[in-house]
């Protein structure tokens, strides 16, 4: 008969050990899970992200609820358990079930540890730990707009980041004098501090809290020097406690967590713990990576197969959070014997730091530039000696020198992926089996990298190791495309230094790899200078898409559409009468009125084009281009018993004023009469929405394959204040977006706050409308460019047609 | 791939009238033929048909040697009408010759 096992916590850790030993020997037990949240088994470490709305809470799930079924686990969700009997053998649950075991696995993790402060248990008072958490967060920012958040270590960096994009405000209170000293020393706790503050992150240091105010709900937070916030949510990030009551109360030897030995044994035979809630040698580990390690062991021991005996892990840790590159590990401030080597170099915002004791790394500190990391990360595993490397060879990337220390040492069943516990074998099994080309594929399908990126280089060089030389792994990085090693900001930098004027110049200038560069980096080259030149820069058609370079849709047939523009969406009798006719005249197939309120031509053979065009005399719509598309409007108060304003006069205004503009990526825009908005306002590139007595505008709004809800930038009282502020917002976007980023990955890049810090500096505003200024007074319609020159006409639209 | 068992050069059109970094389409004998010259003057002739699809390139992207199809971007050389890795397919090329300042293509006899 088949022994049975009882798991006491549905989370990372233990069901890491399930997944191990069904893996192992899959008839030795039944198995009982037993978990406190609602839900199956998700990805903790996640959960950051899904705060910060980079991934959605479905996708961090590991292990479904059918998982559980065709494994034939008997899952209790939602329910606790509340007593261990270790004499008869028994746990017993919160709705009173008693269920007996053979073996039982202690897996209960922590809890996020709560100040003792008067008023803790207000409402909007929370920790940082579940996805109840999270839901708790995200529904605050709805109602509310202040935010503060305790602990300005790794946890409350990433909440409080979180918080940022659900568009809070938030302070971040610390009571020592530096962020994250369990893992920066002062220098770095400076950068990321100011890097931080540029996101929009507010900080409170050397701050102790004393009190939080309110009445039922929190409003604010009182500090031991007399002064106060307001805050509607308070979130604690300042510590975590090891779930141990149940242990405790059963008799187990319990220090910080319940005490395990190499095996992950506790005091009392065929109880076991693993996760956060044990304590190993002293350690009890707040990271997956330990979790994963111990699983291994334990899982083998249970399956009854040889086991080499659990060790202690080395842990690292980086901050997940976007826009900063945090990475540390082991020792990093300096004592009597041990030394470090730093790198600062402030230009770049880059320091790095590395310990050395007795010719061996003992820690280090990457900040802005964590590409080192594996390499040190195995020299402090291996502890490698380094006497005969010059020491300053080791914050540089000496190619080559990296081999003999990297992964292609490693067992097959070390782990790289900390975060979801991916082995170097399952790694490369995957590569070869799979045929993967690039670190996003392995992240797909093994999900290594995929929580907090550490192990990207490791990825990487697995690649390498196993692809060879089909492998390029600079097409990896933030590189503009795999013509180039270096970054958009790299590029416009020396483009702006040293006044580089042309596509080629450019690339000849930044050593291109290709001779002319590919249909990535040209199109992107051909926009960047003509941003910074607006004036000077003469467009280089060739370097554009098709659509662009026509200034019409192509179609799969080859042929092309024509959108004229409606300003507003309002058109007249004649207008329509116009386009009836041409549409007859030239047999276009299909007429359709578009999703953007307008009229598309669709089936148009390119020799007809400039006929088309100049027979309508209409402006060109844009919507091939990377540039202003539709306003769309809804009738505002000239008609409906709602409106508050002009909607279709203010839409109509704003289409002219930016018409032709071009931008990183297309720019869709809205004007709604009233808070109705039916004119979907919400989800545009730049939406207002009239209201008694002024105006909201919505930002980074999309429709499109990721539907994204608009941010409320501003609302503001005046109809030239609308014009005013989306030219100074535009202006920012086209200045630091990526070639081919929407606003509304711009947006959660660079965060509203920062956003708004930027508008709300009166020089740069300033300087912003002159800038948008120029660049709007340059533009000409461009196919009354096309139907003006018989050239352009012969050179891009002619068709040969050879008598037989 | 060139087939040129046996073929017949046609004048297509004035080697001036083609910009660098262009292409055009020429119709001959109810086929399409795509006419691309290369940044540094070099003339190319392929069908008018990309291999993915088989929806036309002429109105493609120019780099060096290669057209990237306006469709979904694949990378073809135009000399040899492969399609770069890891997408595969070949399309038909033509041999070109400019003389006279009319530029020519080897149009096979079928
Ligand atoms: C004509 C139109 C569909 C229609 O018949 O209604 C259309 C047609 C195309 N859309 Fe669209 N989109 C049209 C409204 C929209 C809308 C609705 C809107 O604007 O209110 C959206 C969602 C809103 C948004 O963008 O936020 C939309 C989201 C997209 C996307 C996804 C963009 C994204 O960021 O996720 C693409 C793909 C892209 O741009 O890479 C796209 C791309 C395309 C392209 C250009 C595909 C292409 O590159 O060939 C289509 C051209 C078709 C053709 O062959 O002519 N179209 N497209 C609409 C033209 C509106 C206009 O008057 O200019
Ligand atoms: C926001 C956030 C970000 C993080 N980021 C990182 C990171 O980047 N890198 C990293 O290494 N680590 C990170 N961590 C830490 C990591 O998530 C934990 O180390 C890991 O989840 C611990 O796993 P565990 O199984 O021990 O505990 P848990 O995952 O907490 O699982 C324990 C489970 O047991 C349940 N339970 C408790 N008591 C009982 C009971 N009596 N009966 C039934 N069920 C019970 C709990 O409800 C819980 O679901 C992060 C944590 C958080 C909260
Ligand atoms: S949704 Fe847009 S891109 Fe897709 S088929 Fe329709 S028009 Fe084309
Ligand atoms: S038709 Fe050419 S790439 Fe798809």
């Amino acid at each position: 008969m088949k022994k049975k096992l009882v798991l006491i916590g549905n989370g990372m850790a233990g069901v890491n050990v399930i997944e191990h030993l069904l893996k192992l020997n899959a008839d030795r037990y039944d198995i009982t899970i037993f978990g406190e949240e609602p839900h199956p088994n998700y990805n903790r470490v996640m959960l950051s992200k899904v705060l910060a709305g980079d991934v959605s809470m479905d996708t961090i799930i590991l292990n479904n609820d059918d998982w559980y079924v065709e494994n034939d686990i008997t899952l209790y969700k939602g329910e606790k358990v509340t007593q261990i009997d270790s004499e008869a053998k028994t746990v017993v649950s919160s709705t009173g079930k008693v269920v007996p075991y053979d073996d039982l696995i202690i897996a209960t993790g922590s809890s996020a540890f709560m100040l003792p402060l008067p008023g803790v248990e207000k409402d909007g008072v929370i920790g940082f730990r579940d996805m109840q958490d999270c839901e708790t967060m995200k529904k605050a920012a709805k109602t509310y707009k202040k935010a503060a958040v305790i602990g300005g270590g790794l946890l409350g960096l990433e909440a409080a980041r979180g918080i940022l994009n659900l568009g809070m405000e938030v302070d971040v209170i610390h009571l020592g004098p530096h962020l994250m000293e369990r893992q920066l020393d002062p220098t770095a706790s400076h950068m990321l501090q100011q890097a931080l503050e540029q996101q929009g992150m507010n900080f409170l240091l050397q701050k102790q809290s004393s009190e939080i105010l309110g009445g039922e709900r929190a409003t604010g937070l009182r500090f031991q020097d007399g002064t106060s916030i307001d805050a509607d949510l308070i979130v604690m990030a300042v510590g975590i406690k090891p779930n141990v009551q149940l242990g405790r109360e059963a008799g187990l030897h319990v220090g910080r967590g319940i005490v395990v030995n190499d095996v992950l044994e506790t005091s009392i035979p065929h109880i076991y713990a693993v996760g956060e809630c044990a304590e190993h040698r002293g350690i009890s580990y707040g990271l997956v990576a330990p979790l994963f390690e111990q699983g291994a062991v334990l899982a083998k021991k249970l399956a009854g197969t040889e086991t080499a005996p659990y060790e202690g892990s080395l842990v690292y840790s980086k901050l997940k959070v976007s826009g900063v590159d945090v990475f540390s590990i082991g020792e990093f401030m300096e004592q009597d014997d041990v030394q470090g080597i730093t790198i600062h170099d402030a230009y770049s915002g880059v320091y790095k730091k590395v310990m050395i004791r007795d010719e061996k790394v003992v820690g280090a500190i990457l900040y802005g530039d964590s590409s080192d990391s594996t390499r040190l990360l195995s020299f402090i595993k291996n502890e490698t000696n380094i006497a005969d490397l010059k020491k300053t060879d080791l914050l540089t990337n000496v190619d080559g020198g990296t081999e003999s220390v990297g992964v292609a040492h490693m067992s097959d069943d070390e782990i790289i992926c900390g975060c979801n516990g991916v082995s170097k074998g399952d790694i490369c099994q995957a590569i070869k089996e799979q045929q993967l080309q690039s670190v996003e594929e392995v992240k797909k399908v093994t999900s290594a990298s995929g929580s907090c990126g550490g192990c990207r280089p490791q990825v990487s060089e697995l690649l390498t190791l196993t692809l060879g030389n089909d492998y390029d792994s600079s097409k990896e990085k933030t590189k503009m495309c795999s013509c180039t090693d270096y970054s958009r900001d790299e590029i416009l930098e020396v483009i702006k230094d040293k006044q580089l004027t042309y596509v080629r110049e450019v690339m000849h200038v930044l050593e291109w790899k290709t001779e002319e560069g590919c249909s990535k980096c040209r199109p992107a080259l051909n926009y960047y200078l003509g941003m910074i030149y607006p004036k000077q820069y003469e467009d280089d058609a060739t370097s554009r898409f098709v659509n662009e370079r026509m200034h019409a849709n192509i179609q799969k047939d080859g042929t092309f559409s024509v959108v004229p523009r409606i300003y507003g969406g309002v058109t007249t009798p004649a207008a329509l009468k116009k386009i009836a006719e041409v549409a007859e005249k030239y047999h276009i197939p299909t007429v359709k009125v578009t999703g953007g309120q307008r009229i598309d031509l669709l089936g148009v053979k390119k020799e007809d084009l400039t006929n088309v065009w100049e027979e309508l005399d209409m402006a060109s719509g844009y919507a091939y281009g990377k540039a202003l598309r539709t306003v769309k409007t809804c009738v505002g108060d000239t008609y409906c018993r709602f409106g508050t304003a002009d909607a279709m006069g203010l839409g109509i205004h704003l289409e002219k004023y930016f018409e032709r503009l071009e931008t990183p990526a297309k720019v869709k825009m809205a004007v709604s009469g009233c808070p109705r908005n039916c004119a979907e306002s919400g989800i545009k590139d730049v939406g207002v929405v009239a209201i008694d007595g002024g105006f909201e505008l919505y930002v980074g709004g999309n429709g499109g394959v990721n539907v994204r809800a608009g941010d409320h930038l501003v609302t503001v009282k005046t109809e030239a204040e609308v014009v005013e502020t989306i030219a100074a917002y535009l202006q920012h976007y086209r200045e630091t977006a990526h070639y081919g980023e929407r606003t509304s990955t711009w947006v959660e890049r660079f965060g509203l706050a920062a956003i708004q810090e930027v508008l709300e500096n009166k020089e740069e505003r300033e300087r912003l409308l002159l800038a948008m200024q120029q660049a709007l007074s340059q533009y000409k319609d461009p196919w009354k460019k096309v139907i003006e020159s018989k050239e352009k006409q012969k050179h891009w639209y002619e068709v040969v047609s050879v008598p037989e | 791939m060139t087939l040129m068992n046996s073929a017949q050069w046609i004048d297509v059109m004035n080697e001036k009238d083609l910009l660098q970094g262009t292409g055009k389409k020429v119709v001959y004998k109810g086929n399409e033929i795509a006419v691309f010259k290369a940044m540094n003057g070099d003339v190319f002739a392929m069908e008018n048909k990309c291999p993915h699809k088989g929806w036309g390139i002429v109105d493609g992207m120019i780099s060096g040697k290669h057209v990237y199809c306006p469709m979904h971007d694949r990378k073809i050389n135009m000399d040899s009408g492969l399609v770069e890795k890891p997408d595969t397919g070949c399309v038909q090329t033509f041999q070109t010759e400019v003389s006279n300042g009319k530029i020519r293509i080897a149009f096979p006899i079928t």
